[in-house]
């Protein structure tokens, strides 16, 4: 068993946050993966969509599902992030106000990402974009 | 207990997603905060909020939470419903504040 799906996310399109996550979800539910699993792989690939909505100009995600794992890409086209130790706190957020408003940009983005992935790496370049590579082990 | 019976103890409105009357309620969450609601609801919880968009049903349904509660009278947006009816989740309201509506559904549901 492998499988590959690719998503484009265009910046400033709530509309569409979490389109990628529930169709994931649903191919994990079809192959029998635990639902702990599950509920790691869509709560860490949510709040990549929507920081990639809430904060680049466009990006890509590329999804690997294996027997052993789930292998998540977050890649974008967009400000960057010049300070990544900070990024990665709890309740540290650039978001717009009008992005807060809507209960996005409290700063647990990128922290429950870290929380949910057995393997969590991130890129970033000021002015370029930002990378994000997941992965989620299915046999805990 | 089913979303239906807390309607109708509670008196809530129904705006939406009418076919998951009969889903059923463990237990309830409370925030305004999607991530917060993204890192921290479970199955089968009632979630009370003041957020009225599209991106509620996004997250009710990724965590297959029972219901969405509007408080103090907010009103679901047109795309929120249309989602909402799609995918079978309901929308209730209340005129109540979140500190009084939790208060009446704590009483409820540990019964």
């Amino acid at each position: 068993m492998a499988m590959h799906f690719e998503y484009k996310i265009e910046g400033g399109d709530f509309t569409r946050a979490g389109n990628a996550s529930s169709q994931v979800k649903r191919t994990l539910k079809q192959l029998n993966v635990d639902p702990k699993v599950i509920k790691r792989v869509v709560v860490a690939l949510y709040e990549g969509e929507v920081n990639i909505v809430a904060h680049a100009y466009h990006g890509e995600i590329h999804i690997d599902i294996d027997t052993e794992k789930i292998k998540l890409a977050l890649i974008d086209q967009g400000p960057g992030i010049p300070n990544i130790e900070q990024a990665m706190e709890m309740g540290f957020s650039t978001a717009t106000p009008e992005v807060r408003e809507m209960g996005f940009g409290a700063g647990m983005g990128l922290p429950n990402i870290k929380k949910n992935s057995d393997k969590f790496r991130i890129e970033s370049e000021v002015g370029v974009g930002t990378k994000l590579y997941i992965e989620v082990y299915i046999n805990q | 207990m089913k979303v239906s019976e807390i309607v109708e103890k509670l008196n809530l409105e129904v705006y939406s997603g009418q076919s998951g009357l009969d889903r059923g309620v463990h237990g309830g969450y409370s925030s305004d905060l999607l991530s917060d609601v993204m890192g921290h609801a479970e199955y089968g919880d009632v979630w009370t909020t003041l957020q009225t968009h599209k991106n509620v049903i996004a997250i009710a349904s990724l965590k297959e939470v029972a219901a969405v509660i509007l408080v103090k009278g907010y009103k679901p947006e047109a795309d929120t419903i249309k989602q909402s009816n799609e995918e079978g989740i309901p929308i209730l309201g209340t005129s109540k504040e979140t500190f009084e509506i939790n208060g009446l559904l704590y009483n409820l549901l540990k019964k």
